[in-house]
């Protein structure tokens, strides 16, 4: 595997994910709890596909990818490395809730660590979006704090997502040893173990503060197969509904 | 039998079609809070509207969203809006007589002929 190619598949997952994940935000458009959170977490959705699209686009341009809209929606649903946690269906809003907080926190870490990335495209990137993981992870934290003080019935729904979510969301950092090992001696970015033990002590403190119990990694088995090309029943459906205007014409230009 | 909207904020609120009233529930009734925008450092804030949220914390995360979206923005405030004293709309009285006071405009002062002075002195010294 060369370096390029490795490369390849950690920003392909990135951008996946995010694309995914900000997919099934947006699917929050129009029936969130009250009209200033969902105009709050639609345009943070909308965020997300831009994170997706600032990514393929490196891929393009710096490694000789497919147009970013092309890659984005017609392929295979096996050539997808999307992780399971960002593919379920949203379920109630606390599951929502829940994977948001996780997930930008784990963007948090991962685009700190690609500030000083030996891939000169990945720093201006992790520099611009900054700011806008920052908003994302204070009204994560802004949310999951409100409700665990809101009650016991929110308190308990709170503990329960997190624990549905925490198994997840370590498929983020599903390791992938054998473009990780390039990754890691060209600089890339220090590679997903060592970001895996920084969201856990990040996000175990927020969970303190929080009154929520972070479980413990070796009490729950890790959801991964995405990395791989192994998605859950809910991505191909997902992926026929995102694609569906953009295959009726595939030339078109917007 | 009230037809169920297809906005499930409406179907929350349980409307009936008699027209009793709505009880609110503990939680239920959340703060407005009034936002206040800078444009930029050192910069007045000025407002702009309002946002509902259960706690401050939570009213500035919306705001930003609501007001700070698009055009430059480089901070934001929120105060409750129980937390603002106003005048009574029936005290607009007491102001009714401010158009006539010209000579509490600042027009009276001839200060552009002294600014005009000096700036005719500078530009001699060069």
């Amino acid at each position: 595997m060369t370096k390029n190619d490795a490369l390849a598949r950690l920003l392909t997952s990135m951008a996946d994910d995010a694309l995914i994940q900000g997919h099934r935000n947006s699917e929050w458009t129009g029936l969130g709890p009250i009209m200033e959170e969902d105009i709050a977490f639609s345009s943070m959705a909308q965020d997300k596909i831009g994170h997706a699209w600032a990514l393929y686009r490196i891929l393009q341009e710096d490694l000789g990818g497919q147009d970013p809209d092309t890659f984005a929606f017609l392929r295979n649903e096996k050539d997808y490395r999307s992780c399971h946690f960002v593919e379920l269906p949203n379920g109630e809003y606390d599951f929502s809730l829940m994977r948001h907080f996780l997930f930008d926190h784990a963007e948090t870490i991962r685009y700190q660590q690609l500030r000083n990335s030996s891939f000169a495209p990945l720093r201006p990137l992790a520099e611009k979006l900054k700011g806008e993981i920052k908003y994302h992870t204070l009204h994560a934290n802004a949310w999951i704090t409100q409700l665990c003080r809101a009650g016991e019935e929110s308190y308990a729904r709170m503990q329960t997502a997190l624990n549905i979510c925490f198994p997840l969301a370590l498929g983020i950092f599903e390791p992938d040893n054998e473009a990780g090992e390039i990754l890691t001696a060209e600089g890339i970015y220090p590679g997903e173990a060592i970001l895996k033990e920084q969201w856990l002590d990040r996000v175990y403190n927020l969970c303190a503060a929080a009154g929520l119990n972070l479980p413990a990694e070796d009490a729950v088995t890790p959801v991964y197969g995405g990395r791989k090309g192994y998605h859950t029943e809910y991505l191909q459906p997902l992926l026929e509904e995102m694609g569906a205007v953009f295959r009726m014409d595939p030339q078109a230009t917007w | 039998m009230t037809q169920p909207s297809l906005d499930p904020r409406v179907n929350r609120l349980h409307l009936r079609d008699s027209g009793e009233p709505v009880e609110v529930q503990e939680g239920e009734n959340w703060n407005s809070f009034e936002v206040f925008h800078q444009e930029k450092r050192g910069a007045h804030h000025e407002h702009v509207g309002c946002v509902h949220a259960p706690n401050a914390q939570l009213a500035l995360v919306f705001a930003k969203e609501q007001f700070a979206r698009r055009k430059k923005c480089v901070n934001l405030w929120v105060v409750r809006s129980a937390d603002i004293l106003a005048f009574n709309a029936e005290d607009e009285d007491m102001f009714a007589n401010n158009a006539e006071k010209t000579y509490r405009d600042a027009s009276g002062f001839k200060v552009m002929e002294k600014i005009n002075q000096f700036k005719k002195s500078t530009n001699d010294k060069k």
